[in-house]
């Protein structure tokens, strides 16, 4: 943020944007102005730092280990070649996916809690990666027999997942959709989709054959296992156009947990605003879902932490995403050096994450949403 | 309380004032059920306007109308004579600014952001906040006398603070015209005071053109300049209050055998309620959607 002295200013309360959110800061460019509390910018620059530092950790941790001050050495470009190779070639691409899919579910999900004004809505909630299920599930199962085997070889697990993950979306849109979208409802049909998921999921494992399901379970709890350059470059395009998407989003966020006829009344094209914050998320969530599976949790408790470390009145999009990475990063790396090299992410994010969120319920009297 | 808009004349209104916003043969419906039918309004500028009537009658309903919530059915609703669906609602928003029945703020929100929230027609991606925001953001604080709470979360404010709240951020939206729906409703009588005194100072000392919703008679009496009575969808009665607030016309509209008297203190009808009477008309109780 370029800014001088007398442009850059705190306010101190009584002034707007006291407690509970910290003071605020108001930069003014020419033109260009905006506010911003202390700890919605404090909150992300560190959950940056600690996304990167885990990173860096994990990078180094496996067969071959490698010093984390080597690992970063690598990345800025100055390290061996075997370094290079080892921490670039082999290992970057899943910890990449790991923060990429941690950015997107986190986001998504405050995207989701915002515009529903529901703490319950999120990706996992709503049905959405329950698609991605029913898809990769199909794909694994159904693969190689038939002529919709065939297809779905063809397709591959991550399009399938994909597939399913937008079709789901597609569906929780036009069903909730009424003229508008109401929150309330959003969640109502996104569980009743989310059912429809689990019980074809579920039908499809009961006619797998044994191995086939072994893959599809780990695929259902969301693994970083073996991802490729391949996987990290696609996702990372996609979040290079969905994520400033998200945040341009946010100023309408605020205005739009008002309530409908509030909202509107503040010049809100309340229909236009509704289905572009929802189109975003559900995209994020395909997008990451399709990358490393449905590793659960993450959008639904990240954002309510990120909201009571920043304080205010909402999830905060930019500290929801980089700490939902900050939180699957932590957990790919212990799942890899604490925990047996077999299990998934996914499993841990929910060990990590829900008691993280009960504690922080317990603790805090308030409940926003 | 005897305090300004008592003395407030029901002054005559200058030569020929704009008409601000105008209802034209206005139908409304929700789905098949039509709630307003051949409704014709005009609100001219500076104008203080209460809708009063019995339960279900479209009162809440026209409010949402004039606001461009509710689509008409037929009929068009103007705004400084232009149709108001098609004027881009940004646009709308910087002109007419509007609070709905209860409002809800999210939780943790403090007074002060929801007061800049009402910003929001001003502000755009780039421009999220002016000095121009700042300071009408602190004077409508200081104006509604809320500079002490700005700190507060909404959520833990009384039920009349709350409503300041709410008008402060109408406020800040800066717009000429203002409609309330139903401001006083959960408040005690004198918390009801305080607000209409708010708005009445909007008013008076704002310039601004208010239309409210008000259950009240004798306070939408006290306060508001013109009386509009509605029943079962249309409009029975306007003018001022000596003129719509009749025992004739309480007994038409709100089937209620009533003495109408001067109010000691502001000298506006008050209305003192004998009986309910026999109800007119089947449908007098149909489902109110307010």
């Amino acid at each position: 943020m370029t800014a001088t002295a007398d442009t850059l200013r705190a306010t101190t309360p009584p002034g707007p944007g006291g407690r509970p959110g910290g003071r605020a800061v108001t930069v003014r460019v020419g033109p260009v102005s905006a506010r911003f509390r202390w700890r919605s910018v404090v909150v992300p620059v560190v959950a940056l730092a600690v996304v990167v530092l885990l990173a860096a950790v994990g990078l180094g941790r496996g067969d071959y280990p490698i010093g984390t001050v080597d690992v970063l050495r690598t990345l800025v470009g100055a390290g061996t070649d075997a370094h290079r190779f080892v921490v670039l070639e082999l290992r970057a691409p899943r910890t990449l996916v790991g923060v990429l899919v941690g950015l997107a579910l986190g986001t998504a999900g405050a995207l989701f809690q915002t515009f529903a004004r529901n703490p319950l809505a999120s990706p996992d909630v709503l049905g959405i990666t329950q698609g991605a299920s029913v898809g990769a599930v199909a794909a694994i199962v159904l693969g190689g027999g038939g002529s919709a085997g065939a297809l779905l070889d063809g397709l591959g697990v991550p399009l399938a997942a994909l597939l399913g993950a937008l079709v789901w979306g597609a569906l929780l849109f036009v069903l909730a959709w009424r003229s508008g979208l109401d929150g309330f409802r959003l969640v109502l049909v996104g569980i009743a989709l989310w059912t429809t998921g689990t019980a074809l999921t579920d039908w499809l494992l009961t006619r797998a054959e044994i191995y086939d399901a072994a893959a599809a379970y780990v695929w259902i709890t969301g693994s970083l296992n073996a991802r490729t350059w391949d996987q990290a470059t696609q996702l990372a395009v996609a979040l290079a156009v969905l994520l400033p998407l998200a945040l341009a989003a946010g100023r309408v966020l605020g205005v739009l947990q008002f309530g409908d006829d509030t909202a509107r009344g503040l010049g809100v094209r309340l229909a236009r605003a509704q289905a572009a914050v929802v189109v975003v998320a559900v995209l994020l969530v395909a997008a990451a879902v399709a990358a490393a599976g449905p590793i659960a949790f993450v959008a639904l408790v990240v954002p309510q932490i990120a909201v009571r470390l920043t304080g205010g009145s909402r999830p905060p999009l930019l500290a929801s995403g980089l700490l939902g990475a900050a939180l699957v990063t932590a957990a790919d790396l212990l799942t890899r050096t604490v925990l047996p090299e077999a299990l998934p992410v996914g499993i841990l994010t929910a060990a990590v994450g829900a008691p993280y969120l009960l504690w922080l319920l317990v603790r805090g009297r308030r409940t926003p949403a | 309380m005897t305090t300004s808009t008592s003395e407030a004349p029901v002054h005559e209104p200058p030569p020929a004032p704009a008409v601000r916003l105008a209802a034209e043969d206005l139908r409304l419906a929700y789905d098949d059920r039509v709630v307003v039918d051949g409704l014709d309004l005009a609100l001219t500028d500076g104008s203080f306007t209460a809708i009063v009537g019995p339960n279900g009658c479209g009162k809440s309903t026209l409010l949402r109308a004039l606001g461009r919530l509710l689509r008409p059915a037929a009929g068009r609703v103007l705004l400084d004579g232009r149709s108001i669906a098609r004027t881009p609602t940004r646009e709308v928003a910087r002109v007419l600014g509007l609070l709905p029945q209860t409002p809800v703020a999210p939780a943790g929100l403090t007074v002060a952001d929801l007061v800049a929230r009402g910003r929001h027609p001003h502000q755009s991606w780039l421009q999220q906040w002016s000095r121009e925001d700042e300071a009408v953001v602190a004077e409508a604080l200081a104006w509604t006398d809320m500079a002490d709470l700005a700190d507060r979360p909404v959520d833990e404010l009384s039920g009349g603070q709350r409503q300041r709240a709410w008008i402060s951020m109408a406020l800040a939206q800066e717009t000429d015209l203002l409609l309330l729906d139903e401001p006083t409703t959960y408040l005690d009588l004198s918390h009801q005071i305080d607000v209409l005194e708010l708005v009445a100072r909007l008013h008076a000392e704002r310039g601004r053109t208010v239309v409210v919703v008000l259950h009240d008679l004798n306070l939408a009496a006290r306060y508001a300049q013109r009386l509009v009575a509605m029943r079962d969808g249309v409009l029975v009665a306007s003018g001022t209050p000596h003129e719509v607030l009749t025992e004739r016309l309480l007994a038409e509209v709100f089937d209620l055998e009533a003495r109408v008297v001067p109010d000691p203190v502001a000298g506006t009808p008050l209305v003192v309620p004998v009986r309910r009477l026999p109800r007119r008309g089947q449908d007098s109780e149909r489902p109110s959607r307010q």
